[in-house]
């Protein structure tokens, strides 16, 4: 048989089709429905949190980063619970990472406040001597796109049926509303427990800047 | 092997690829040096703002070394061989001579346009698979075409029977094909907001644990499919081309093909391991990481057992040597590999060092030697012209062999002793280290690494340079030499 599909391209490449097609088929197709349910009372991200988000993968923090723990005590001592597949249910993409240069950060939220990371971002070496982690300065003048964060929030809530309220819909007044009403706040309340003058000034001005973003999503880590 | 000194074939599309893969190797090469620099003195982050730290930069090196470097050594490698295993030249048909340029072009755009944008940030995040949707399509349509010029190819041949390399091509274009469309299911974020924020902003079709079942499902197979699969081809035709020794076993090449065919695509789960994947997912990942062992080595040994009788030109060709140390750091790395999937072992082994070190005892060791090797049996045929220098070679082999087992007995020792670190407890039973003394710990080993790094790329430049002196400089040949590469 093997001699004959080697003088027979076609039949050949249907068959290596086969064999390779058929691992997917079976261990990815199953569980899918089952893998993408949440936890009780989990929360989409806010459109500040997805904006963190976006900063977070932008600066792939993720190089450096684990979000999962494992179920080992060794972890969960360092961590907190180990994590749950119905944690991950609004997280497009995954963010776990494959290489902890610095802490796995998926409760970092429980145990380190905004003002902390304020001064960690800026120079890490001033919180945690010894550290490699850089410092990210640019995050404290580079301004969030929330606008693309709320595109996104509306294409999961129409593509997926992701819980958000009434409020995100399509189209750039409805954006801008939500901007207002919700986005700022919020970045405000980051920015006055970063304790940083400076972030407070450019949110009230109606810009946040990338490193209030993030922390809202670092903070939401929990 | 018979010979083919009687046909002419064209080899105007490999010329082209020969150039970006010793360009994108040193860029990428390059990169992988600062980054592995980073790691050891991280006061060199700052050399760029936002665009030089650690984390912008790693993907750079990531990308650029494989779709860049390798990917590049891989259609060198195809569109030599695949003409001579056929029998046919590519220059005979002016559709796919045309096809073969548009794809070499297309391929430039993509890879700059993946540099670029990996350098201001814009990215999927996922492994391998960083390129937003725009840079997704534009590398579906180069690799149609690819597989247009391979089929296309194939229908002219004289050569009836597909010559072993052809299958691992062939596979390699239809895994690639399969694994990356599922894994970029992806939805522009401007389509359904009213046209809101960024136009190349896309959100993945999956979610959570489902999209890290298929991201790793792609990111293992890209393992399988970009780093083994092709340069398996490869050394099935430079091996016996270059030592003039027939493969040593037709039977065991069927079998390790099938074997790996049906066996990779299981073994995905291994890089989940202790996560939230289902149980029976991430055991069957294990178990068959074991069983890759027999089809890995069985192409491995295959090749070894291709030299018998034939040793001495271990001591005098240096392509040889590259091509055997090859298959033996394959045989090394798909050890290893299992070993790391074994489930005890991996609650130490990953998110350490280890991994990354496991890595490049396969890229350095095994995937960049054979492309090496390619390239430089390539060259003479290609600009009928002698290799320009032989001690360079040899140089070239020592230096980087060093900087492998540097670079890889640094990382396993850092690996295990963070991964050991990491779990260690008192007699109380609390954790006896901050996570900082785990990261301060592997100062020394980082700095072996770095240095490690350095030499691979003293080596590659090496190499450039040899290359760029046997297409420009090299010694005339009149007639295509049959086995053994003429070099100076
Ligand atoms: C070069 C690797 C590296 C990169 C890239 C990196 N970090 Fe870190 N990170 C570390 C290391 C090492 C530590 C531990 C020492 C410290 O706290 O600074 C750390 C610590 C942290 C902590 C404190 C966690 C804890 O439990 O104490 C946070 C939060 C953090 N990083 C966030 C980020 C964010 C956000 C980014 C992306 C903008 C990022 N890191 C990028 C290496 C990195």
């Amino acid at each position: 048989m093997f001699h004959w599909l080697e003088k027979n391209p076609f039949f050949f490449a249907v068959g290596v089709f086969l064999t390779i097609a058929f691992a997917g088929a079976v261990t990815i197709l199953p569980h899918f429905n089952k893998s993408a349910q949440p936890v009780k009372g989990l929360k989409p991200y806010s459109v500040l949190e997805l904006a963190g988000r976006h900063v977070y993968i932008k600066d792939n923090c993720l190089s450096c980063h684990s979000q999962l723990i494992r179920p080992f005590k060794a972890e969960t001592d360092r961590y907190g619970q180990y994590s749950l597949s119905g944690e991950y249910a609004y997280d497009r993409p995954f963010l776990w990472g494959s290489r902890r240069i610095g802490p796995d950060l998926h409760r970092v939220g429980n145990y380190r406040t905004p003002d902390w990371h304020a001064n960690h971002m800026w120079e890490p070496t001033s919180v945690v001597p010894g550290s490699v982690m850089p410092a990210y300065k640019h995050q404290f003048t580079n301004i969030a796109d929330t606008e693309t964060a709320y595109a996104e929030a509306v294409t999961v809530k129409t593509a997926f049926g992701v819980p958000y309220g009434d409020d995100i819909q399509p189209g750039r007044a409805a954006y801008e509303k939500v901007l207002k009403s919700k986005v700022l706040p919020e970045a405000l309340k980051i920015a006055t427990q970063m304790k940083n003058k400076d972030l407070i000034a450019r949110v009230k001005a109606g810009k946040i800047p990338e490193v209030v973003a993030l922390t809202a999503y670092l903070e939401r880590l929990k | 092997m018979q010979s083919n000194a009687a046909m002419e074939y064209d080899y105007s599309i490999v010329k082209l690829y020969m150039w970006t893969t010793v360009i994108f190797g040193i860029v990428g090469m390059l990169v992988g040096v600062i980054i592995a620099s980073q790691l050891a003195w991280p006061q060199l982050n700052y050399w760029l703002g936002e665009y030089g730290t650690f984390s912008r930069l790693r993907p750079i090196h990531t990308n650029v070394v494989v779709y860049g470097f390798m990917i590049s050594g891989i259609f060198v490698g195809f569109y030599y061989s695949a003409q001579r295993v056929l029998k046919v030249s590519i220059g005979e048909s002016k559709f796919l001579m045309t096809l073969g340029y548009l794809q070499f072009f297309l391929y430039l755009i993509a890879a700059s346009g993946l540099v670029i944008s990996e350098g201001m940030g814009i990215t999927t995040s996922k492994e391998y698979a960083q390129m937003e949707w725009p840079l997704d399509i534009l590398i579906v349509v180069i690799w149609v075409l690819w597989g247009m010029i391979m089929f296309g190819l194939i229908g002219m041949r004289r050569e009836k029977a597909l010559y072993i390399s052809m299958w691992y091509y062939v596979a390699t274009f239809l895994g690639v094909a399969m694994l990356y469309l599922f894994n970029n299911m992806e939805i522009p974020t401007q389509l359904l907001s009213g046209g809101l924020g960024a136009w190349y902003h896309s959100v993945s079709m999956y979610a959570g644990t489902n999209d890290a079942m298929v991201q790793w499902w792609w990111g293992h197979n890209a393992v399988a499919f970009v780093f083994t699969v092709p340069i398996i081809a490869l050394i099935y035709y430079y091996l016996p081309k270059e030592s003039g020794q027939a493969v040593y076993s037709y039977k065991l090449s069927l079998l390790s093909f099938w074997g790996l065919m049906f066996i990779y695509l299981w073994a995905g789960g291994h890089h989940l391991l202790w996560s939230t994947v289902p149980d029976w997912v991430q055991t069957m990942g294990s178990i068959f990481s074991v069983v890759l062992i027999l089809p890995s080595w069985g192409s491995a040994i295959n090749m070894l057992l291709t030299m018998k009788g034939e040793w001495n030109q271990l001591t005098d060709n240096p392509l040889i040597k590259f091509m055997v140390l090859a298959s033996t750091f394959y045989m090394l790395s798909t050890l290893e590999g299992p070993i790391q999937a074994v489930k005890s072992v991996n609650a130490i082994a990953h998110f350490t060092d280890w991994i990354p070190g496991h890595v490049h005892d396969g890229v350095l060791g095994w995937v960049a030697f054979m492309v090496f090797a390619t390239l430089m049996h390539s060259a003479p045929r290609v600009f009928k012209r002698e290799i320009y220098s032989k001690s360079l070679l040899e140089a070239q082999f020592w230096i980087q062999t060093v900087a492998v087992v540097l670079y890889f007995t640094s990382m396993w020792i850092a690996g295990i002793t963070q991964g050991m670190m990491w779990r260690a407890v008192d007699e109380y039973g609390n954790l006896m280290y901050s996570f900082i003394d785990t990261v301060n710990v592997l100062h020394p080993y980082w700095v072996i690494r770095a240095v490690g790094g350095t030499l691979y790329f003293i080596g590659l430049l090496m190499f450039a340079w040899n290359f760029f002196m046997t297409a420009t400089a090299g010694r005339k040949l009149e007639t295509e030499p049959q086995f053994r590469s003429p070099m100076a």
